[in-house]
């Protein structure tokens, strides 16, 4: 039952991945990472990881997606244009992703068994939900971090407000 | 029951075609996107890793990148509409001030 979610959802993401890559207007690319974003949301749950895949949801292809669809339509961008690019990009850059690629899969696979299986639901140490588990963390050990991201996020919105505006 | 390399091996699939498109694409907000699809491939290696150790600091490191990447999302748009005023074009073989 698993494996299927996992093959059907994980066929979906590469798919839609490479559809962003072959796709030549931005909003087809855009649309193609949503898809991606959302199948990523089922398998974080697959996984045990209930809140962030609802957080995967309502962040990443319900905010960040949605300001990029805006962006697009507001810069009016049309199709791209093709062209060489640079000759260190193909040069370096391509045998170097493969080789990366290559590098893990084998890591990965060499370490199978190590790695273990996974096993649908929440397994993590008690028996009480993830969400409970993990703002259990998030408000007791980790709530300096915390509070610190809140003043990143409002630096954010200074820096995009001042960033964006008519003249600069 | 799947093998978590299963899962580590579709975050690595994700992670290259994520660096092929930041290298083939030549339109600045396309590449940014392809930025994203590697901080989600990252994600995926948290998440599995945390289901694997029985843990939740994964998901958590996990939460901190989305709320990194909304900050970036947001900063990295306004550079690009910025941009956009300033040269009236996309592409990134035109926006080469630097590089002449």
């Amino acid at each position: 039952m698993q494996l299927a979610l996992f093959l059907i959802f994980g066929v979906l993401a590469v798919l839609a991945g490479l559809n962003l890559l072959a796709q030549r207007h931005p909003i087809n690319s855009a649309l193609s990472l949503i898809v991606v974003m959302l199948s990523l949301a089922v398998l974080y749950w697959s996984l045990g990881a209930e809140f962030l895949a609802a957080a995967q949801v309502i962040v990443y292809s319900g905010a960040i997606m949605v300001l990029f669809l805006f962006v697009i339509m507001l810069l009016n961008a049309g199709e791209e244009v093709r062209s060489k690019g640079s000759k260190v990009a193909s040069l370096i850059g391509f045998p170097g992703a493969a080789a990366i690629f290559c590098v893990l899969s084998f890591a990965f696979l060499s370490e199978r068994d190590k790695l273990g299986m996974t096993t649908l639901g929440g397994d993590l140490t008690g028996a009480t939900s993830n969400i409970t588990e993990i703002s259990h963390v998030l408000f007791t050990s980790l709530l300096l971090p915390f509070e610190v991201t809140s003043i990143l996020i409002l630096v954010a919105i200074l820096g995009a407000v001042v960033l964006a505006r008519k003249e600069l | 029951m799947v093998p978590i390399a299963y899962y580590l091996i579709l975050a690595a699939i994700l992670f290259s075609i994520g660096v092929a498109a930041f290298l083939i694409k030549r339109n600045v907000i396309t590449i940014f996107m392809s930025i994203e699809l590697m901080l989600n491939a990252v994600n995926l290696t948290f998440v599995a890793f945390a289901h694997m150790w029985h843990q939740v600091s994964g998901q958590i490191f996990v939460f901190f990148v989305m709320v990194v990447a909304a900050a970036e999302a947001a900063v990295g748009l306004a550079i690009i509409i910025a941009l956009f005023r300033t040269r009236q074009t996309l592409s990134v073989d035109q926006i080469n001030l630097l590089k002449d």
